[in-house]
């Protein structure tokens, strides 16, 4: 008897350790510095200028990317615009081909690509590895099937494409974005110029080669770095009929008042601060899962994180409690370890931007709390926070932070839930938990949101449209919705 | 002989008032103009048009939850309302040919959005089959609250071409009565008071575009802004001031006639539940 209490208490004060299990690089060429790739060939940047991208793990340099100037974008949008004659009058099932080759070449690659965006990005390999590249192959493979069936779409319609679309994309999901833009684009017959964040250039440069290796004709991708000035340069041109953004709201507003009267056509899928609401009879532990997976999935780096968490009064305490405990096995670390769980914040600045945000929560009187978690010396990390004891007002409740940061606030009834999740000006996604069916379906009308999981979150997928309510912007990807934005329909 | 109410009647005249909150109203300024030199017509302000954002507001949870058959039948009363009064539109069009058939296209377009009201989701929503055990679905929601800038000709069917798809979504209107030739959207109202809209679904302002435009393409409570009755300038403005809350700008052309013009004012909404036992 008293031997089994000695092992019993033995066995809570030890601890397991994960070994390492970091995913090999050895496989990867990156390259000291790029180019531009326009017109089908990597180019030398007509700025001369480059900027370093680097590893947010550990602050080493990765390699040079070119920052490209007005002429580049020049160079890049003339490129699109020729090859747009050819492209958008090619045989639509011809142009399904390319895609398709492009969807083999992404998975064919996906080892490597999943190890660049992790070593530029910071994110966790084994969410590259499972969610970003397989998510890019399987866009470009849903697209490419449209590519020959627009009229199918959209009865009674005449679909045409626009023409070149120049299209600007985050951090967070730097290839997935990337196939977000481009494989509807390129299925409804338009040729595009993309910019990739600056950031997080790598995986969109490693993409040019896959269009050389697909043998995409020339000019129908163009892929352009550079940080805001050359985003506004691409989206400004007067050769670019179409202009697509993924960011943050304040951006988006700029690129849709800087386009006034321009005659371009715009969709913009900005930010987010999507209301979680927890029932009290919830199944609680997938709740947990489902609130894990939606403030820590990329580090928070989401649009769509479930950065609010609506508890029902009756359970706040149980449900902390589990989710804290939760937070405490979560694995901080190596992006490239396999059994990381939460990886590296994706620049200086973004860290900067979490610290000051978490200090205006402390600062205006919430409660915060974070488990016990070492952190690299080097990089840039950030734990897992949670804070309770927030009021609407405050700016955790209110702004989008992008990191792993929760705000737990609780309500009484559905209505109350309903009210406080609603009371934002963003809508792109909300998520809800109950056993009970009906309630699910009454919540999932109310919620002014682009994208309601009920029972989950997190969970993409092309054929399903996502996009935003309000300030988080408009237009859709994914479905057949995502087609819309990039035809006319005559 | 003379009757007494022949020849020598003295015509009881129609003061012309704003349509706001399911009320005629005067502008809250007090003000007038007389686009035509002779009818006074209200000369709306700021203030009105935040009463009217307002009134929308409130109607807005309502109307959009009304069924999607409840919502055909009421536009397919306003189809009959104004049918009904052809004699009144057809003198405030200018009569003849010409204002015959812009009647007859309006009382059109009114019945053909009636009957999309109940058709919309199954036509422009899908369900979705994602790779994993989720049932997802996508359906059209109304965005809310619809700005519509009229054109001064036609100017009682450039009015309902937009009015109609916005309404059929389920959305609240507040419209700007074309400024030069506002009587015919004015009487409009009259149309809409009698066809079983609630309150505040459909406001209709009259005055000069330049004082009230600005307002309503910068107000933070408008979803979306139609721009079909805009001049170029007037576009660029709008798109400019709708930045503020990334409102929806709605360019589609104006003879445009489809469910994709009622889905312009709309949100494409997708629900995601996992699959078990």
């Amino acid at each position: 008897m008293a031997i089994t209490k000695r092992q019993a208490a033995d066995l809570a004060k030890q601890t397991f350790d994960y070994a390492p299990a970091p995913e090999a690089i050895d496989h990867v060429r990156i390259q000291p510095r790029y180019g531009l790739f326009i017109g089908g060939k990597m180019v030398e940047p007509h700025s001369k200028k480059r900027f370093p991208t680097i590893n947010p793990a550990t602050e080493q340099k990765l390699s040079e990317v070119a920052e490209a100037d007005a002429i580049d974008v020049g160079k890049a949008v003339s490129a699109a615009g020729t090859a747009f004659t050819s492209w958008s009058r090619m045989a639509p099932s011809r142009r399904a081909r390319y895609l398709f080759r492009i969807s083999r070449l992404i998975q064919e690659r996906a080892r490597e690509l999943a190890v660049v965006e992790t070593m530029d990005g910071g994110k966790p390999i084994k969410e590259s590895r499972d969610v970003d590249i397989p998510l890019s192959a399987a866009h470009f493979f849903y697209y490419a099937g449209w590519a020959d069936k627009l009229e199918w779409a959209f009865p009674n319609r005449r679909p045409r494409p626009l023409g070149v679309a120049g299209q600007v994309i985050p951090w967070n999901f730097p290839l997935l974005m990337l196939a977000w833009k481009i494989a509807p684009a390129l299925a409804a017959g338009n040729t595009v110029v993309l910019k990739p964040a600056e950031t997080t250039p790598l995986s969109a440069l490693l993409f040019a080669e896959i269009c050389q290796q697909a043998e995409l004709p020339a000019g129908v991708v163009n892929i352009i770095t550079g940080a805001g000035k050359t985003g506004s340069l691409l989206v400004s041109h007067p050769g670019v009929k179409k202009v697509a953004f993924t960011g943050s709201t304040e951006v988006g507003k700029l690129i849709q008042r800087s386009l006034a009267g321009s005659g371009k056509r715009l969709t913009l899928e900005l930010g987010g601060k999507a209301a979680n609401i927890v029932f009290e009879d919830a199944p609680l532990d997938q709740a947990v899962e489902g609130i894990v997976n939606g403030i820590y999935f990329n580090q928070g780096h989401v649009c769509c994180a479930g950065s609010r968490l609506l508890v029902q009064e009756s359970i706040a305490k149980p449900l902390l409690e589990k989710l804290k405990q939760r937070l405490s096995t979560l694995r901080l670390g190596d992006p490239l370890d396999k059994n990381t769980d939460i990886g590296a914040i994706n620049s200086k600045a973004q860290l900067e931007k979490i610290q000051a945000l978490v200090e205006s929560g402390i600062e205006e009187g919430a409660e915060i709390y974070q488990p016990e978690c070492k952190l690299p010396e080097r990089g840039y990390w950030f734990p897992p926070t949670i804070f309770t004891n927030v009021s609407q007002s405050y700016r955790i409740a209110r702004e989008e932070i992008f990191g792993p940061v929760l705000s737990v606030l609780t309500f009484r009834t559905p209505a109350e839930a309903v009210e406080k999740a609603n009371n934002t000006p963003y809508g792109l996604s909300a998520g809800v938990w109950t056993d009970k069916g009906s309630r699910i379906l009454w919540m999932a009308e109310r919620m002014r949101a682009g994208v309601v999981w009920a029972n989950t979150f997190n969970r993409f997928d092309p054929t399903s449209p996502f996009g935003g309510y309000k300030e988080s912007g408009y237009g859709r990807e994914g479905g057949v919705h995502g087609l819309l934005p990039y035809l006319e329909l005559v | 002989m003379a009757n007494k109410n022949g020849a020598d009647r003295v015509d009881v005249r129609k003061t012309y008032k704003q349509y706001v909150g399911g009320e005629f109203v005067r502008s809250e300024s007090g003000r007038a103009y007389r686009p035509d030199g002779m009818v006074n017509v209200p000369r709306g302000s700021r203030k009105d048009l935040r009463d009217a954002v307002r009134a929308a507001r409130t109607a807005f949870a309502g109307w959009s939850g009304r069924t999607a058959m409840n919502r055909g039948q009421i536009l397919y009363r306003a189809a009959e309302m104004l049918d009904a009064r052809r004699a009144e539109f057809e003198e405030l069009l200018g009569g003849g040919r010409k204002a015959r058939a812009e009647l007859d296209e309006t009382v059109e377009v009114l019945v053909w959005y009636a009957g999309w009201t109940d058709k919309l989701a199954q036509v422009t929503g899908t369900v979705n089959p994602v790779s994993g055990p989720y049932f997802n679905f996508t359906i059209p929601e109304p965005t809310g609250i619809v700005g519509i800038v009229a054109s001064d000709d036609p100017a009682l069917a450039g009015l309902v071409r937009r009015l109609a798809p916005a309404l059929c979504g389920g959305n609240v209107v507040v419209a700007l009565a074309p400024e030069h030739r506002p009587l015919p959207a004015l009487t409009l109202a009259e149309v809409l008071a009698t066809s079983d809209f609630p309150s505040g679904v459909v406001n209709v302002l009259s005055g000069q575009r330049k004082e009230l435009l600005p307002w309503l393409a910068s107000h933070m409570d408008v979803n979306a802004i139609d721009v079909s009755g805009c001049t170029p300038d007037e576009v660029a403005l709008v798109e400019a001031a709708a930045a503020d809350n990334v409102k929806r700008v709605v360019k589609l052309p104006a003879g445009e006639r489809s469910p994709h013009l009622v889905t312009a004012f709309m949100e494409m909404k997708t629900i995601w539940h996992p699959i078990g036992v």
